[in-house]
C-alpha cells in the first residue's frame, strides 16, 4: 500500500519543501489568504484533474476538456444573458450534453478501435469549432444567482475565505477518490489501464468502463467550465486554451502513471498545487518573467518522471543485485 | 516496401479518395481554384498557395511519421520551432551571416531532439511525457532567448528562405521536397526503415534480434527535432520575425492528425512518408479550401474534426472486418 502510494508521497513531500522555500523568501505566502486564493484560483484545473486522473489510470488521454471548458462557458453566457435561463438549468443543459459528448468520445475509441489522444483531438475540434460557431465574443455573465454563488464563503481568521468553487473543486477531488479507489466502477478503470486483455478475459466491462470513463472526464470538465464562468464571470470561445495540458501535467506530477493502471486522485490535488504555487511565487518575486513558469513546469514535469523510473526499477537494480 | 504500385494503391485508396474529394470541393466553392499564373518567373494560384503554406507542417509530418513508426509521439516539435526561430533571429541579428544562423537554428533542433531522445531510449520514459517536458518547457526558453520580445530581422537571405523562391516554385516548398527526399533515401536505402518498422513492432525482440533500438530511437527524435527547426526557421522568414509565443503553436496537433490521416498507425510498425505527406496536403487544402469559400476560418475546426471523422471510420479495423464478412 505505501509502495503504491510512494509517487503520491513524495510529491506531497516536495510540495512541503517548495512551500516552505517559498515561505522562507516571503513570510507572507503561510497567510491563509494565499492558501485560500492558491485554492479558489486553482478550483476548476484541480476539478479538470480529477477527470483526467480516471482517463490516464484507464490508459488514455483526454485533450478535449480545455475547448469543453471554453464550450460551458459560452453555452451558459449565451443561455443565462441571451435567453434568460436561470443558471441552475443551464447547469443542468450543459452537464447532460457534455454527459451525451464524453459518451460519444468513448464509443468513438471503443467500437472505431481509435487512439485516445487521436478522438479527443477530434472531440477538441469539434468543441471549440462549435464555440466560434456560437459566438467570438467575450459575454459577460451578469445573474443574482452568480452574485449568490460568489458571496457564498467561509472567512479565514485574519483575512481571506474559503470561496464557493474552492469548496466546490475540495468535494469533487473527495468524491473522486472515493470513486477511483473504493468502488468497483475504479477498480474496473485501473484493471482495464493495467492490462486489457487480461481485464476482459477477468470480465471487466470494457465497452462500459471506457464509455463511462470519457463521460466523466466531459462532466468533470464541464463541471471546471461551470466554476471557471463563476470565477471570470463571463463565457469566451478563447477561455482555456491548452488547459489539457497543465491538467495532464498535473496528473502526471501526481504520481499517475500515463502508461495507465496505477494512480492516485489526492496526487492530482498536489500536483495542480504545486504548479499554483509556482505561479504564486513568480507573482510574489514579481522579478521573474511569466516564461519561468514553463521552464519550471517543465523542469519539474522531467524531475517527477525521472523519479518515477527510479522508483520503479530500484527494485529491479537490488534484486539483481542479490539483496532481495 | 509501400513503394510498389499495386499495394501501394490498395493501402492508399481511403487518403487518396479524401484528398481528391477535397480539391474539387475547392474547385466548387472557389472558381479559379485550379488556375495557375507565371508572374515574375514565380508561379502564383492557390493550388501552388497550399504547397508553400503547409510547407512547415509537411516538414513535421516528415519527422513525425518516424517517430510514430517507433511507437512514439513527438509533442515537442512546436516548442522547437519557437526556439529554432528564436535563435535564428536573434543570431542574425548579432551580425552572424543568415547561414551560419540557420545552423545554429538546426543545432538547437539537434539538442532538443537528442534530448527527447535520451529520455526515450535511456531513461525509458513514455514518449508522449518525454516530449510533453520539451512541450511545456521549450516555449519557455524560446521566449528567454527572445528575451520576451519577438524579434524581427531584415537579413534578405534569411527572409528569402520564406518568402523567396527557385524554379518558380516556392523556397518553402523546394525546401520540403529536398528534405523528404533525404528522409526517404535515409530510411528506404539503408536498413534504418527497417530497424525503426522493429522497434515499432517489438522494441525487446527487436533489440534481442539485434537491432540498436538506442541509437534507432534516439537518431528518429533528432530527425524530427532538425525537422522542426528547419520548420521554425521557415515559419520565423515567412514573417521576418521569430514569435515566441505563436511559432509553430499547436502545429504538432496537425503533423499527428496527417500521419494518422496517411494511414500510420499510433501504435507502431508500418510507415508510409509519402501518405503521411498527402495527409498535411490534404489538411493544408482544407484549410485554404475553407478560407477561398469565404468561410471564416472558425469553420476549420469543425472540418478538421469530420475529415478527421471520416479518415478514422474508413481505416478502423472494426469496420474493416465487417467489410471482410459480406
Amino acid at each position: 500500500m505505501i509502495d503504491r502510494n510512494l509517487p503520491a508521497l513524495v510529491t506531497l513531500a516536495i510540495f512541503v519543501v517548495a512551500y516552505a522555500i517559498c515561505a522562507a523568501q516571503f513570510p507572507s505566502i503561510l497567510s491563509l489568504r494565499v492558501v485560500g486564493n492558491l485554492l479558489t484560483d486553482n478550483a476548476f484545473l484541480g476539478i479538470l484533474a480529477v477527470g483526467m486522473t480516471v482517463v490516464v489510470v484507464s490508459g488514455g488521454i483526454d485533450l478535449s476538456v480545455g475547448a469543453v471548458i471554453a464550450f460551458t462557458g459560452v453555452l451558459i453566457a449565451l443561455t443565462v444573458g441571451h435567453a434568460g435561463m436561470h443558471p441552475l438549468a443551464a447547469f443542468a443543459l450543459v452537464l447532460s450534453i457534455a454527459a451525451l459528448f464524453g459518451a460519444g468520445v468513448g464509443a468513438a475509441i471503443h467500437y472505431l478501435q481509435a487512439p485516445p489522444f487521436i478522438v479527443t483531438l477530434m472531440a477538441m475540434f469539434l468543441a471549440r469549432g462549435t464555440c466560434f460557431l456560437l459566438t467570438n465574443d467575450s459575454i459577460p455573465i451578469r445573474h443574482n444567482f452568480y452574485s449568490t454563488l460568489e458571496s457564498i464563503s467561509i472567512p479565514f481568521p485574519g483575512g481571506g475565505k474559503l470561496s464557493f468553487i474552492a469548496m466546490l473543486m475540495l468535494i469533487t477531488v473527495a468524491i473522486g477518490a472515493l470513486l477511483l479507489h473504493y468502488t468497483r466502477f475504479g477498480a474496473n478503470v485501473f484493471s482495464l489501464g493495467g492490462n486489457r486483455q487480461s481485464a476482459e478475459l477477468m470480465g471487466v466491462p470494457i465497452a462500459r468502463t471506457t464509455i463511462l470513463v470519457y463521460c466523466f472526464s466531459s462532466v468533470m470538465a464541464a463541471l471546471a467550465g461551470i466554476v471557471f464562468s463563476v470565477y471570470t464571470q463571463a463565457g469566451y470561445s478563447l477561455a482555456a486554451v491548452g488547459v489539457e495540458l497543465d491538467a495532464i501535467a498535473a496528473v502526471v506530477i501526481g504520481g499517475t502513471l500515463l502508461s495507465g493502471g496505477a494512480g492516485n486522485m489526492l496526487g492530482s490535488l498536489v500536483g495542480v498545487l504545486i504548479q499554483g504555487l509556482i505561479l504564486t511565487y513568480i507573482t510574489f518575486d514579481g522579478t521573474l518573467s511569466s516564461w519561468w513558469t514553463k521552464i519550471a513546469i517543465g523542469f519539474l514535469l522531467f524531475v517527477f518522471v525521472a523519479l518515477q523510473k527510479l522508483l520503479v526499477h530500484l527494485p529491479e537494480l537490488r534484486s539483481k543485485r542479490g539483496f532481495a | 516496401m509501400p513503394m510498389q504500385s499495386p499495394t501501394w494503391l490498395k493501402r492508399a485508396w481511403p487518403q487518396l479518395l479524401v484528398l481528391l474529394l477535397i480539391l474539387p470541393l475547392n474547385a466548387i466553392v472557389s472558381p479559379g481554384f485550379f488556375n495557375i499564373t507565371l508572374q515574375d518567373g514565380r508561379l502564383f494560384g492557390s493550388v501552388i498557395d497550399i504547397l508553400n503554406r503547409g510547407a512547415p507542417v509537411a516538414l513535421l509530418t516528415l519527422g513525425m511519421t518516424l517517430v510514430i513508426a517507433t511507437r512514439g509521439i513527438d509533442l515537442s516539435v512546436g516548442a522547437v520551432m519557437a526556439i529554432a526561430g528564436a535563435v535564428a533571429a536573434t543570431s542574425v541579428n548579432a551580425g552572424h551571416s543568415a547561414f551560419v544562423s540557420v545552423m545554429f537554428a538546426l543545432a538547437a533542433g539537434l539538442g532538443c531532439g537528442l534530448w527527447n531522445g535520451l529520455l526515450v531510449a535511456a531513461l525509458q520514459i513514455q514518449p508522449i511525457v518525454a516530449t510533453l517536458i520539451l512541450m511545456v518547457a521549450g516555449r519557455g526558453i524560446a521566449q528567454l532567448i527572445a528575451e520576451g520580445r519577438i524579434v524581427t530581422f531584415v537579413d534578405p537571405h534569411l527572409i528569402s528562405l520564406g518568402g523567396g523562391s527557385l524554379f518558380g516554385f516556392p523556397m518553402p516548398f523546394i525546401i520540403v521536397l529536398i528534405a523528404a527526399a533525404i528522409t526517404a533515401i535515409l530510411v528506404r536505402l539503408t536498413a534504418l526503415g527497417l530497424f525503426i518498422e522493429a522497434v515499432g513492432v517489438n522494441a525487446k525482440s527487436s533489440r534481442l534480434a539485434g537491432v540498436n533500438t538506442h541509437a534507432t530511437l534516439i537518431f528518429v527524435y533528432i530527425w524530427s527535432g532538425l525537422l522542426a527547426a528547419l520548420a521554425g526557421v521557415i515559419a520565423a522568414a515567412d514573417i521576418r520575425g521569430a514569435d515566441a509565443n505563436n511559432a509553430g503553436l499547436w502545429l504538432e496537433l496537425d503533423a499527428i492528425l496527417a500521419v494518422v490521416i496517411g494511414g500510420t498507425s499510433l501504435l507502431g510498425g508500418r510507415f508510409a512518408l509519402s501518405l503521411a505527406l498527402v495527409g498535411a496536403l490534404t489538411i493544408q487544402a482544407l484549410k485554404t479550401g475553407i478560407l477561398r469559400a469565404g468561410f471564416p476560418p472558425e469553420f476549420n475546426l469543425i472540418v478538421m474534426a469530420v475529415a478527421v471523422a471520416v479518415v478514422l471510420c474508413l481505416q478502423s479495423p472494426a469496420l474493416a472486418a465487417l467489410w471482410k464478412r459480406r
